[in-house]
């Protein structure tokens, strides 16, 4: 029925007898395949897991512009700068959306950790942004208050 | 069809700021049609690459969370004017949009 979600398990099963830490295991192994398990997660630690990045640590080097108040979630301009060497993705999450993960960019051949979007928010809350730079996570929040949500009607 | 991507990509130094606006209603799925009442089925882009001179420079996959006509910034080192960059789209049903321009030196 699904046929996608198939083939992602069977590749996540044969990566993981390799990477024996199913949590470290690079997103950029599937970077072509949808990561449905990670987008449709319900809350915050699901979607976490899904991208392998539970155990971010907070880094002070990740740069979020996001707005203090935003009048309509249904376009929320975020921009995130990474300056940590070897940022090779970024994935942006809203903790309060039906489904945080929003969406995730990896970069190669010399795209900076740099990305610019606009995004739905259904409710004021946290928009959390995941950088991952070698093995490693980092995250870095920011609360964004909105008054007319964007998801729904 | 898909309405054509509008990509502008600006050079900086040897940075090449690159914009992307793509046409896409990106329906989430959980609005519900106002005349209808009936929920208006999830639409929306699934993955985006960027491909600079041929060289994949961006991978990026979006959930229905994006906002309507996706706006996409990104940056990358060593390029020059000339270069050649390719923006392909694919959302959940399979539609498919693509686009490209040129790096342009600053005005």
């Amino acid at each position: 029925m699904n046929p996608s979600r198939r083939t992602f398990l069977k590749g996540a099963a044969g990566t993981a007898m390799v990477a024996t830490a199913a949590g470290l295991l690079p997103s950029g192994v599937l970077a072509a395949e949808w990561n449905k398990p990670a987008f449709e997660a319900k809350n915050l630690n699901d979607a976490l897991k899904g991208i392998g990045a539970s155990g971010a640590a907070p880094s002070k080097d990740i740069v979020l512009k996001a707005p203090d108040i935003a009048e309509n979630g249904a376009v929320v301009q975020v921009e995130v700068i990474s300056n940590i060497p070897g940022t090779q993705s970024i994935a942006i999450l809203v903790e309060g959306n039906n489904n945080p993960l929003a969406a995730s960019f990896n970069f190669a051949n010399g795209a900076e950790g740099y990305v610019s979007t606009r995004i739905k928010m259904g409710k004021t809350s946290n928009v959390k942004v995941v950088v991952k730079a070698g093995d490693k996570f980092y995250t870095a929040s920011k609360e964004v208050k909105v008054t007319i949500g964007g998801c729904g009607g | 069809m898909a309405e054509p991507i509008k990509i502008r990509a600006q050079l900086d130094g040897d940075t090449a700021n690159i914009k992307i606006l793509m046409t896409h209603v990106m329906e989430t799925g959980q609005r519900k049609d106002a005349k209808t009442g009936q929920i208006v089925p999830a639409h929306f882009i699934q993955s985006v690459t960027v491909t600079l001179n041929g060289k994949n420079v961006l991978d990026t996959q979006f959930s229905q969370a994006v906002s309507k006509n996706p706006f996409l910034g990104i940056r990358v080192k060593g390029a020059k004017a000339g270069d050649k960059v390719v923006v392909n789209w694919v959302d959940n049903k399979g539609d498919k949009g693509s686009g490209e321009a040129t790096v342009e030196a600053r005005q």
